[in-house]
Formats: structure tokens, C-alpha cells, sequence
């Protein structure tokens, strides 16, 4: 239904377009007397068929699907009446699978098939209800529109400022972004919060949302004390920053500084490409090659090491890391002018003196943003920890033990089969507000530095 | 003269009379005032612009010569930071009256700018795209007509008749300069503003270009921005001369470069300052 | 330059041994420093080298396959009984039946034995009648014919044949040899001392597990002293909490744990220690017959047709199980007989002695041929290595890319043109742009929790469709392909949006005339670089369902599907060899996927760029 809705929209918009267009060069005179092209008469008369039906989708295409459910669900007698969400979402399917004629016979109850039988019919009523009713809205617009066709008619400012509107409803998607992500962890969180206290989440030091305490307990699955995830997030994150930070670093001062232009043609390409490898990518190899062989090092070496060890994860996040850190250093290191390079060479400084004492201390808030978000970036990785650091809280910084991670726990807690409302469930989302939040801040202080930073030198 | 202006007078229609030894006014100004931000760029300036004739516009640099023209096709909307007051009016009609579409304006007061600024399409494109969003051809024959007469009388069909589908950023310079003022002739305007439009040519490619202009004199209002005493000498009829936002004195050309009331002129145009 | 300076009315010294050395330090320290730039650059394209490589070759194995070419009789009772000759019938025919028995008449032996026959079954793929089956519903002329098809076999045996499951070495026989009988339990006597060679490597072998072990005992011998520390430790405390009569329980608990533990260590250290001295004295008395168990290599002998798997092993004769029966007990010339050493312990491996020995004949009879592995590139997933191609993954991809460049294109760029061209300078207009520039920083998980939270449960979007990841990949990349466009608007001069002005050109036209379609090369190299990057996230789209087991290609943007990194991901957690080289197979197809992309945008950016 909803692609004969769309193909619906397009059809008006053609057909509009091009009536429009011929009224307005049919008019008296000829073109020179017109204000607007015949063009765009034609593309306001398209908008105003096409605006009206498309604000009957975006209200009737939520609605209408809940109107038929909550219709259908009415039907049930009350034995069947859904209690929770859970019971709601299995009786909906059921209901669907009848609807859709893949139900199984006689895996359903008969009143069951009955609304569902209900269900299917009201579903293609309201679906070519709302079709009829989006032609006529668009039929009415066009028609409205193509009487406003005369000479003198601003069809081209009318439909500039259609399009300004569209302009800046595009640009609100990224708002609407931050406003989606911050609702729907912040929802979810209180949830949870209003389940499990804050502070034993945020300060717990026990982390086992697999294993429930009592099994009569209700809503509570296990401990969520958060503090092990933090700190194996933190050491992952340290070890990373510890391969990246110097490497980064130093790559890019010897590329903003010693490089000819010949070893950067070479090694930007290189970085680049190191930078484009997925994640996934990351996580197989620090899984497969580098984990085994950091055991087997530590065990030739007499050291008990995990075989999700934190170093593994650490080790190849950082090298992850090491072009993201060297293209922001670079930048910064570029922004810091050559004025004060030559005060210092002129002074008798070798290179080396130079960069040490003049350009990093000049550069050093811009590095320091960089280094900001880099970090950011280690905490909020996902795949890597997922593929190859470990799933229990361990509140160690042992980098050769294993310690899950924010991120980790995020995805083991929401992949596979979810409970409707489960702590379990919530809790994910409460890591994701940590994570979110904490990213947000370092992220804002960073840029905010770096803006700080380029205005001093522009 | 001021007093013509009777502030009597409809606020959309605003008048003048011929002044002595001109042509008509085509375009008039009462005490224009642009100010970007808190700058006060160009201050209380009143005067008329000839109709097919050209008038020249001197004075030293930062003085306020190319915001004053770009008042004349309200180019200084484009700049949020740019608020204008005071009248500006074409043939009586008051431009900066809200209900006038800017478009329309722009599509009767053309303008070349100081460095040449060809689309990067095709001579035939670059001409033929004024007259095509102004809907001013009814088919492809007049519009190639359009184009080639544009072209004629900036002076440069002969040369470029062959290629008029390679690119214009191909052309010289002072080609260039003439494809962009075929390309403000091609939508028929009646005032035609020019922003230092040799500025960046050699004395030939000058040279030909105030050769068009004097010949387009006979069709178009024209003003010319300049830094050259000699151009300004050359090819205009009347000149004015600014100084800090100031309008300091307006005459006929050979009046202001004979015989100028005021002192600041004379200084600037026997050197003195610059 | 003169020899001294002056500096405020002090002579620089600039000759002195001390000056000069001073100087030559500076220069090390410079020449220190560079090397570390050096360093770590080098670092980097080592990491880029290790991981490219390291993956390559993983990835060799996926790219062929191993594949038999067998005589199969076409019976119509198996294919088409009833006689309908009707191609739906045929192709639900029993097509795997006639293959076995084609194999099970090279191996008679085993048609007795239920399990053995199930061994010989299983190394055929569960899908082997493919080729099959596509080459009788094409003709079914076929039928009650002998026809020669390519045979699929497991992903053990494919691996066998490309020598991953176990090294093999063929040792040869320099006397006669006689073996006592064609089936059972035989003894086979050499007349030169032909088994001498493999005793040593099997004694060798025993040496390597004696190495291991003591390695092992030493580790526990760590875990029991510092056990025993404990233990005094907590008797101390205990004697001491007797005194004062607090927490006396719990450390009577730690201390019988410690003691028990104590117990359990010694007897395991006791048994290792038995174990080595036992094996190093094997070691030791060389020549010294073997007994064979599945911890040691294995020794098969080929000898008149059949094999001989040996139990025993001495110098000149072995006793052993017979694998494939012999034809007769003839002595056998030294030429005609070899025997076979197998690296891998049998308990290490997949594959049994036995499932090898039909192996090494069927491949003795050159019916093993190796080709360039189209399955992989044709088929879905599976949970049979063998099986497994990526194209379900990257049809997934496809369409969830569409998604997001069908959503991401056209609202990126609308929201670069208003900020850069029309978007007054105010508060809301920094708002959305610094607004931009964080969620370009924000976790990639995040937009998981949102597609979660939003998509599929407050819209109630498909699950695990193209159509939910592209719209979540498309919130992803917006403000990359955002900050790319505004670049290159603004790289756009302004004289050309004065020029289009100056004919009376309206704002707008004078942007999508004009300055959009000269910033259009730098738009779109924003956005393939955006979408690379959405082609290669994993992460939200795991949260979204996308790592659901797919075994059907997608046929649209609304039905369950995968994509290729999540495959990767899907495949790299599997335990088998053989999906360890899909998984890089798979990864070596996305990084050339993302090659090309950023190739094309390199391309885009040199061919396009203007100087102006
Ligand atoms: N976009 C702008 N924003 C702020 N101030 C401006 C802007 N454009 C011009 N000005 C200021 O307004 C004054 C007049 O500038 P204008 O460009 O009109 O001078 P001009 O006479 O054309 O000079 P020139 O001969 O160098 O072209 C100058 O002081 C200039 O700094
Ligand atoms: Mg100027």
C-alpha cells in the first residue's frame, strides 16, 4: 500500500507539473509577460498536489496502523486481552500471521483468528481510504494552485520559499539526530533508574546482568554495578592511547616537518588507507592473529595471559587510532605559523630544538583536542572490544587479563532475544547515556579548544 | 535640484528634470546611506544618472564608488551585514520598494564586474542563460539570435562564431570582459553597471573595451567605476568624484577635469593623493 | 663565520672540545628525534603490512575449492520413479543416493560397518548433488544413464586436500614387505628395517609432549607454592583467631579449601611426573617398539591395494588395523608398497586415519581437482563451510546502501546549501552546525541505540532490514557528507554566484544554476567517502537485528537480511578452519569494495579539481 501511496505522489506531482506549466504558457502575451517561467508554475502547482498528500502520510502512516491494531485487539474476548507489552507483541503477531494467511491452522485460538481476520480487512479498508483520500488532497491542491496561474503570479518566489522550507527542514535532521538519540537513551534510562538505583549503577563495583540474585524477583535480572565496565573501558583505552599517541604523534611531525614531498605522497596514501579499514576488520585480526600470539609470547615468557586480554584489544585499537591521531596533529601542527619557526632557526635552534620547544608548546592546546577526541573515539569503539576483549567484569588494570567494555556490554545486552522492559534490556541504555554523554563532553570541549586554537593563528 | 524631489511626491514614484546640458535622468538618487554594520560607508549621496550616456564614478580606493553602484541592482542585498536608506529610483520607480522582485531589477540593470566572471559553460550557455531564466525567448531560433546579436554588439561574435560551444573560461581576458557584457546585454537591460571593468586587462584589451562602451552608450545607461583619470576622460559624460563616503562633487566630465569647484578634487586628480 | 661571537660582552665559545661536543649532542638529539618520526611511520605501514598480509593469507584457501569428478549411475528409481519425466518431480529426486553409492563402490568395505559407511557419507557436503541435480533437470535424457559429475565435499576434506588438516609424508621402503593378512588385525614384517625412520619421528613426537608437560608441571608447581604460602598464612591466622575467637570459621573453611587444593595439586603433579619419566624414557631407549595411540602421528602403510593403520611399531615390522582391505597377502617388491607418516596427532584433527585413507586413494585415482571457488560469490550463508558464499551479504549491502545514499545524498546536501548559502548567521544557525560537528564525533553504537529505540520500536520498522540499517547508516554519515558539501560550497568563488546575480538570476537559481553543480565533484567525493564508511560499520547494525542467520539472498529493502561486515562478524566467531578463510575471504571482498570507492573519489577529487 505505501508504495502505491508513493507512486501515487509521484504520478500527482508529474501530472500537476506538467498542466501547470502548459496553463501558464497558454496565457495571453506569451512568455516575456509572465513574471515566473511557465516552469515554475508548473513546479508550484507539482508542490501543492504533492504537499497535502504527503502530510496525509506522515499523520495517517503511524496512525492508522495503531487504529487497526488497537480495533483488532478490541476484538479479542477478554480471557485473551493482553496484560503487558510482552503478551501484546506476541498477540499482534499472531493476529498478523492470520492477517497474512501464514498462520499455521490451529496454532491459533479462534477468536484470535477472528480479529485477525478483522484485522486484515480493516488494514486494506484504512489502506485504500488513506489512498483515496491522498488523491483527492492532492487533486484539491493542484486544482487550487492551477487557478492562481495568471501573468502576474509569483509562482517562482511561491516556490523558492517551498523550497527554502525544505532547505531547512533537511538541516533539522541533524538536530533531530541529537534530539532522537537524547530521548531515546534518556527514556530507557530513567526506566532502568526507576528500577535499580543510580549510584549502586553508577559507583556498583559488581557487574552480572546475566544472573539473577532470587529467581522470584521481579524486574531485577542480576548486579549492575557499572564501575568494572569503566575500568576496563579505561585500560583498553589507555593501552590504545599508549600505541597511538606516541606513533600518531610522531608521524606527524615528521610529516608536517621532515617529510619531502615525495615520502608524503607515499605515506598519506598509506595512512588513509589504514584509516578506510573497518572496524570489523580491526576486531577479526586482533582476535584471530594478534590474541593467540600475545598469549603464547606471555606464556613463553612464563606470564599468565587471557586469551581475550586487554593488551590484544588495546594493541590494535590503538593501532586503529594511530591515523585518526596523526591527521588531527597534523593540522594542528600545519596551523602554527612559520613566523615563529623562523625566530627560532634564526636563533641558531636545530629542527629538532625547534619543533620541541616552539611549535608542540605553540600547538600544544590544538594536540591536546586531538588527543580529546581520539579518546573519545577508543571509548566509543565497538567491534574491536566485541571480536576480541572478554564479557565479565573484572575490576583489574592488568592489561594482560581480560575486562569487558561499555561498548561490549552494549551490544551483548541488546543482540540476540530481548525481553520487553527488562532491567537487562534498560541497562544497556543507561551505558549508552553514560557513553553518549561522556563522548558529547569530551567531543564539545575538544572542538571548542580546536576552534579556540585556529582563531589564534588565522 | 534636491528640491525637485518633492517629498509631495507618491514614495513609489520618484522624479527629476532634465538639469542643464544632459540628457534625462534615467536614474535618480536621494541621500543614499549604506552602512555595513556600524560603518557608515557611503553617506547622504543625491545625484542623477543620465540616460544613454556614461557616467563615471572616481575617487580613491575605499571610498565607497562600487558600494554606491551595487546600490543601483541592490547587489548589496546579498551582504546581510549591508543596510541601505534613502531613494533609489529607475524611470520614476522607486527599486527599493518591497513589493519589486530584485530579479526583475537586476534583469534591467545589468552588471559587469571588475574581474572578467564567465560561468564555467560555454560562450552560447553563458549568454543565452539570462535570457533563458527571464523567459525571453519563445524558441531556440530567437534564442540564438539573442545570443548572436549580444555577442555583435559586444564585439566579440567574429571572434569566438566558431566556438561559441568551448568553454568561456578559455577566452583572454578582454575576451572574457566582453562575453560577460554580451552576457548582461542579452537579457535587454536599460542601465548597465560597470565595476572597474579593465581593472584587470592590458591596454589593448582596455582599449576595445572603452571602444564597446562608447558605442553602447547610444542603447544603454551606462556607469562606469574607474581608477583611471584617463578612462574616466575618455569615455564618460559625466563624472563624480567621492572621497570617504562622500559624494564631493558631480559635473559634467570635462567641467570636473578642467575646472573642479572643490579643492579635494582637484588634489585627486592632478595626483595628489590617491 | 668567525671563530667566536660575542655576547654581551662575553666571548661565545664556539672551538673548545667542550663546545664541540656540546654541538655533536645537539646533532644526536636532532638525529634522535628524526628517527623516531621515522619510527614510528614505519610502525604504522608495519601494522598495515601485518594485517593485509595476515589476511591474505587466511584468505587463500576460501578462493578454491576441492571438488570430485565421479561416475554416477543416474537410476530412475532414486530420481523419477513414478516415470513422469516432469522437471518439478525430477529436481525433488533423491539425487545424493546415486553419488553414495558411486562412492560406496569404492570402498565395499565399508557397506558393511553402519558407522563406517556414515564416515564415507560425511565426506561429501550435505549439499554435493548440486552440479548433479542442475545437470539431469537440464536433461533429463540422463536418466538411467552414467554420467561424470563434480562431487562438493566437506569442508574437512577440501581442507585435507589444500594440506591444511595435517602435514603428510610419504617415506620410502627399501625392502620386501610381507604382511600376514588381508583384514583385521595384521602384522607386517619389512625384511629391510624400513620402520626405523618413523620410529624415530614417532619417539620425536613423544619428546615434543614431554617438553609440553614439563612446561605444564612447572606452571603448577608455581600455583601449588604459592598455594602452600597460602595455607601457612591462613593456619597462622587461624591460630591466631583461635586466640582471640573471631572469624575462627571462615578461615577453618580457607584453610581445609587450601588443604584439599593442596591435595588435588600434588596428585595431578604426581601423575604428570609419571607421565614424563614415562615418556623420556621411551624416548630414550631408542628402537624400542611404540605402541600407537591417537596422541602420537600416525603411521599408515599402503601395501596391495589396501592400508594398514599401525598400532605397534618396531624397527622392521608393525602391527596395525587394516583401513581398506588388501587384495591378497603377496609380498610386495620395494617399490609397490610405501608408507605414510600424519603429523597431526589423530585426537588433534577432524579427520579420522580412516576418512584419510579413502582420501589419499580416491585422490591416488585422480579424481581431485581443485577449482576457483564461484560458490562463494553465488550463494548465501550456511552453516556448512563448504556452502557459505557471501552474495546474501553483499545483495544486503547493496540495498542498505541505496537506503542510506537515497536518504543521506539529497538531505546533506540540502542542509549544506542552506547553511552555506541562505542560513542567516544567528544562534540557531550555530546551534545546528555545532550540532553537526558532534554527532560527527559520537559512537557509532549510539546510532544503534537510536535505530533501536526509534526505528523499530517507536516507528515498528522491520527488524533486521535494509531499510531500518540504511536509515540508521544514513543518520551516521549525514554530517560527514554535511561538512564535505559545505566545503566544497564554499570552494565555489563568489564571483560566479555575483555573476549569475548580476543577470537577474534569484539567489536560488543562481545556486542549483551555478555554484551546485560546480561544487557537485567535491559533493560526491564527500559522499562516496561517507559511504565507505557506512559499508565497512558493524556495530549499530548489530543492534538493529542485522546479525540475524540469513540463509536467503534479500529481495528487499523491507526483509531480514545482512550485510557484509556483519558477516565477516557472523563468521569470525565460528570455531571451524574452513569459515576462517571465508571470514577473510569476506574481508578481502569489502576492503576491495572500499578500494575501489576511495579510488573513484581520488579520481573524482584530481580529474575535477579547479583551481580558481
Ligand atoms: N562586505 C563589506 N562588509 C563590510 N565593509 C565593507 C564591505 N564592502 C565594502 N566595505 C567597506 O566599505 C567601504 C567602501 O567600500 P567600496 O568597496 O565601496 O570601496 P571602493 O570605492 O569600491 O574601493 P575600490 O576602489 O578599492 O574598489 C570600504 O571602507 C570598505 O572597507
Ligand atoms: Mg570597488
Amino acid at each position: 500500500m505505501t508504495s502505491f501511496y508513493f507512486i501515487a505522489i509521484a504520478a500527482m506531482a508529474v501530472i500537476a507539473f506538467v498542466l501547470g506549466r502548459q496553463r501558464a504558457a497558454a496565457m495571453p502575451g506569451g512568455t516575456r509577460q509572465l513574471h515566473s517561467l511557465p516552469v515554475y508554475h508548473g513546479l508550484f502547482a507539482a508542490s501543492a498536489a504533492v504537499i497535502p498528500m504527503l502530510l496525509i502520510a506522515i499523520v495517517l502512516g503511524p496512525l492508522l496502523p495503531r487504529l487497526v491494531e488497537a480495533h483488532a485487539l478490541g476484538l479479542l474476548p477478554t480471557d485473551l486481552q493482553p496484560t503487558d507489552e510482552l503478551a501484546k507483541a506476541t498477540r499482534l503477531r499472531e493476529i498478523l500471521m492470520v492477517a497474512d494467511g501464514t498462520a499455521p491452522a490451529g496454532s491459533v485460538a479462534d477468536p484470535v483468528v477472528v480479529a485477525g481476520e478483522a484485522y486484515g480487512s480493516w488494514r486494506s479498508f484504512a489502506g485504500w481510504g488513506a489512498l483515496v483520500l491522498g488523491i483527492v488532497a492532492g487533486v484539491a491542491g493542484m486544482l487550487l494552485s492551477l487557478r492562481t496561474v495568471a501573468p502576474g503570479f509569483r509562482a517562482r518566489n511561491r516556490f523558492e520559499v517551498i523550497v527554502k522550507i525544505v532547505l531547512i527542514a533537511c538541516s533539522a535532521v541533524a538536530i533531530l539526530t541529537t534530539v532522537g538519540i537524547v530521548f531515546s537513551v534518556l527514556f530507557e534510562t530513567l526506566r532502568f533508574f526507576a528500577r535499580y538505583p543510580w549510584y549502586d549503577f553508577l559507583f556498583g563495583l559488581q557487574w552480572s546482568p546475566q544472573t539473577a540474585i532470587r529467581t522470584d524477583q521481579v524486574g531485577q535480572s542480576g548486579a549492575f554495578g557499572a564501575v568494572p565496565l569503566f575500568v576496563g573501558t579505561t585500560l583498553i583505552m589507555l593501552i590504545a592511547m599508549c600505541v597511538a599517541g606516541p606513533i600518531g604523534l610522531f608521524s606527524a611531525i615528521y610529516m608536517a616537518e621532515y617529510a619531502s614531498p615525495r615520502v608524503r605522497s607515499v605515506v598519506k596514501p598509506l595512512l588513509e588507507i589504514l584509516a578506510g579499514v573497518p572496524t570489523v576488520v580491526f576486531g577479526f585480526f586482533a582476535a584471530l592473529t594478534v590474541a593467540p600470539f600475545i598469549r603464547q609470547l606471555g606464556q613463553s615468557l612464563g606470564l599468565d595471559v587471557a586469551s581475550e586480554s586487554a593488551l590484544a584489544a588495546g594493541l590494535v585499537m590503538g593501532i586503529m587510532i594511530i591515523p585518526f591521531v596523526s591527521s588531527l596533529s597534523d593540522d594542528v601542527i600545519n596551523a602554527v605559523p612559520q613566523s615563529l619557526r623562523d625566530g627560532s632557526y634564526g636563533m641558531g635552534a636545530t629542527k629538532s630544538e625547534t619543533i620541541k620547544k616552539v611549535v608542540l608548546p605553540a600547538a600544544l592546546s590544538g594536540l591536546v583536542s586531538a588527543f580529546m577526541l581520539a579518546i573519545s573515539r577508543a571509548v566509543g569503539e565497538t567491534m574491536i572490544v566485541v571480536m576480541a576483549a572478554g564479557l565479565t567484569g573484572n575490576l583489574t588494570f592488568n592489561p594482560l587479563a581480560a575486562v569487558t567494555t561499555v561498548t561490549v556490554q552494549i551490544k551483548t545486552l541488546l543482540v540476540g532475544d530481548q525481553e520487553f522492559d527488562s532491567a537487562k534490556t534498560l541497562s544497556a541504555f543507561a551505558l549508552g547515556f553514560v557513553l553518549f554523554f561522556f563522548t558529547l563532553i569530551l567531543n564539545v570541549i575538544a572542538l571548542k579548544i580546536v576552534q579556540r586554537y585556529r582563531e589564534q593563528y588565522d | 535640484m534636491e528640491a525637485m524631489v518633492a517629498d509631495a511626491r507618491p514614495s513609489a514614484t520618484i522624479r527629476s528634470v532634465p538639469s542643464e546640458g544632459f540628457k534625462p535622468a534615467k536614474v535618480i538618487t536621494q541621500d543614499v546611506n549604506v552602512y555595513y554594520g556600524q560603518k557608515h560607508a557611503l553617506k547622504h549621496v543625491t545625484i542623477d544618472i543620465p540616460e544613454r550616456s556614461v557616467t563615471a564614478f572616481i575617487g580613491p580606493s575605499g571610498c565607497g564608488k562600487s558600494t554606491f553602484l551595487r546600490c543601483f541592482n541592490r547587489m548589496n542585498d546579498t551582504i546581510s551585514a549591508a543596510r541601505v536608506t534613502g531613494k533609489i529610483g529607475i524611470d520614476g520607480l522607486d527599486i527599493y520598494d518591497p513589493s519589486l522582485d530584485v530579479v526583475q531589477l537586476r534583469a534591467r540593470v545589468g552588471m559587469v564586474f571588475q574581474k572578467p566572471n564567465p560561468f564555467p559553460k560555454s560562450i552560447y550557455e553563458n549568454v543565452a542563460y539570462g535570457p533563458r531564466i527571464h523567459g525571453i525567448a519563445a524558441s531556440k531560433a530567437e534564442l540564438d539570435d539573442i545570443v548572436a546579436s549580444s555577442l555583435r554588439k559586444a564585439g566579440l561574435f567574429e571572434e569566438v562564431k566558431d566556438r561559441l560551444n568551448e568553454s568561456g573560461t578559455g577566452l583572454s581576458g578582454g575576451q572574457q570582459q566582453r562575453l560577460c557584457i554580451a552576457r548582461a546585454i542579452a537579457v535587454g537591460p536599460e542601465v548597465i553597471l560597470m565595476d572597474e571593468p579593465c581593472s584587470a586587462l592590458d591596454p589593448i584589451a582596455t582599449a576595445k573595451i572603452e571602444e564597446l562602451i562608447d558605442e553602447l552608450r547610444e542603447n544603454f545607461t551606462i556607469v562606469i567605476v574607474t581608477h583611471s583619470m584617463q578612462q574616466a576622460a575618455r569615455v564618460s559624460q559625466k563624472t563624480a568624484f567621492f572621497h570617504l563616503g562622500d559624494l564631493v562633487e558631480e559635473g559634467p566630465t570635462d567641467m570636473i577635469f578642467t575646472n573642479p569647484k572643490e579643492r579635494r578634487t582637484q588634489d585627486y586628480i592632478t595626483g595628489r593623493f590617491g | 663565520m668567525t671563530d667566536a661571537a660575542v655576547v654581551r660582552g662575553r666571548v661565545l665559545d664556539l672551538t673548545s672540545d667542550t663546545a664541540r661536543a656540546h654541538v655533536r649532542r645537539r646533532y644526536q638529539a636532532e638525529a634522535r628525534f628524526r628517527a623516531y618520526g621515522i619510527g614510528a611511520i614505519l610502525f604504522a605501514a608495519l601494522a598495515l603490512v601485518v594485517l593485509v598480509g595476515d589476511i591474505v593469507i587466511k584468505a587463500v584457501p576460501a578462493f578454491t575449492i576441492a571438488e570430485l569428478t565421479m561416475e554416477v549411475n543416474v537410476t530412475a528409481e532414486a530420481i523419477d520413479p513414478t516415470g513422469s519425466n516432469d522437471p518439478a518431480v525430477i529436481a525433488r529426486g533423491d539425487f545424493i543416493k546415486p553419488i553414495r553409492d558411486s562412492l560406496l563402490a569404492m570402498f565395499p568395505a565399508a557397506a558393511e560397518n553402519r558407522r563406517q559407511r556414515q564416515a564415507l557419507y560425511g565426506l561429501l557436503s550435505s549439499d554435493a548433488a548440486m552440479a548433479l541435480r542442475d545437470k539431469v533437470v537440464a536433461d533429463p535424457a540422463l536418466i538411467g544413464t552414467r554420467v561424470s559429475v563434480p562431487v562438493l565435499v566437506s569442508d574437512d576434506v577440501d581442507l585435507f586436500y589444500k594440506g591444511l588438516v595435517t602435514g603428510i609424508e610419504e617415506l620410502p621402503t627399501r625392502g620386501i614387505g610381507s604382511p600376514s593378512a588381508t583384514t583385521g588385525t595384521v602384522t607386517l614384517l619389512s625384511s629391510a628395517n624400513d620402520f626405523s625412520e618413523e620410529l624415530v619421528r614417532v619417539k620425536q613426537a613423544l619428546a615434543e609432549q614431554a617438553a609440553v608437560l614439563r612446561q605444564e608441571r612447572e606452571r603448577l608447581r608455581d600455583i601449588d607454592q604459592t598455594n602452600a604460602a597460602d595455607l601457612v598464612a591462613a593456619r597462622e591466622q587461624l591460630t591466631a583467631a583461635r586466640a582471640s575467637g573471631a572469624g575462627v570459621a571462615a578461615l577453618e573453611g580457607a584453610v581445609t579449601k587450601y588443604e584439599s587444593d593442596e591435595a588435588s595439586l600434588k596428585a595431578t603433579l604426581d601423575g604428570l611426573s609419571a607421565r614424563i619419566a614415562d615418556l623420556e624414557n621411551r624416548f630414550d631407549t631408542a628402537g624400542s617398539p611404540e605402541t600407537l595411540d591417537a596422541t602420537a602421528p600416525s603411521v599408515l602403510v599402503e601395501i596391495n591395494g589396501g592400508v594398514i593403520k599401525a598400532t605397534e611399531l618396531g624397527n622392521d615390522r608393525i602391527v596395525g588395523e587394516v583401513l581398506i582391505p588388501l587384495t591378497s597377502t603377496d609380498n610386495a617388491q620395494p617399490d609397490a608398497w610405501r608408507t605414510i607418516v600424519l603429523d597431526t596427532p589423530e585426537a588433534n584433527r577432524k579427520l579420522s586415519d580412516q576418512e584419510i585413507a579413502w582420501l589419499q586413494q580416491i585422490e591416488e585415482k585422480g579424481l581431485v581437482s581443485e577449482r576457483f571457488n564461484f560458490l562463494f560469490f553465488t550463494s548465501g550463508d550456511s552453516r556448512e563451510a563448504e556452502l557459505a558464499g557471501i552474495l546474501g551479504a553483499l545483495v544486503g549491502s547493496a540495498f542498505t546502501m541505496l537506503v542510506t545514499l537515497i536518504i543521506c545524498l539529497p538531505i546533506g546536501v540540502a542542509s549544506a546549501i542552506y547553511l552555506e548559502e541562505f542560513a542567516p548567521k544567528n544562534r540557531w544557525t550555530e546551534l545546528i552546525e555545532v550540532n553537526i560537528n558532534n554527532l560527527a564525533a559520537v559512537p557509532s553504537i549510539v546510532f544503534g541505540l537510536l535505530g533501536l529505540a526509534v526505528f523499530l520500536n517507536f516507528f515498528g520498522l522491520p527488524r533486521s532490514s535494509p531499510l531500518v540499517g540504511g536509515l540508521v547508516l544514513a543518520l551516521l554519515v549525514l554530517p560527514t557528507i554535511i561538512i564535505a558539501s559545505r566545503a566544497a560550497l564554499k570552494a565555489v568563488p563568489p564571483s560566479i554566484r555575483e555573476a549569475a546575480l548580476g543577470v537577474g538570476a534569484s539567489h536560488q537559481q543562481a545556486v542549483f544554476h551555478h555554484v551546485l553543480p560546480l561544487a557537485m565533484p567535491g559533493v560526491l567525493t564527500g559522499t562516496i567517502i561517507g559511504m565507505a564508511h557506512a559499508l565497512g560499520e558493524t556495530a549499530p547494525l548489530l543492534l538493529i537485528g542485522m546479525i540475524a542467520f540469513i540463509v536467503d539472498v534479500p529481495q528487499g529493502i523491507t526483509q531480514a537480511a545482512t550485510v557484509l561486515p556483519v558477516q565477516i562478524f557472523l563468521w569470525s566467531d565460528l570455531p571451524e578452519i574452513g569459515f576462517q578463510a571465508k571470514t577473510s575471504a569476506a574481508i578481502i571482498v569489502l576492503l576491495l569494495f572500499l578500494f575501489l570507492m576511495n579510488g573513484i573519489a581520488i579520481v573524482l577529487r584530481k580529474r575535477f579539481e579547479r583551481r580558481w
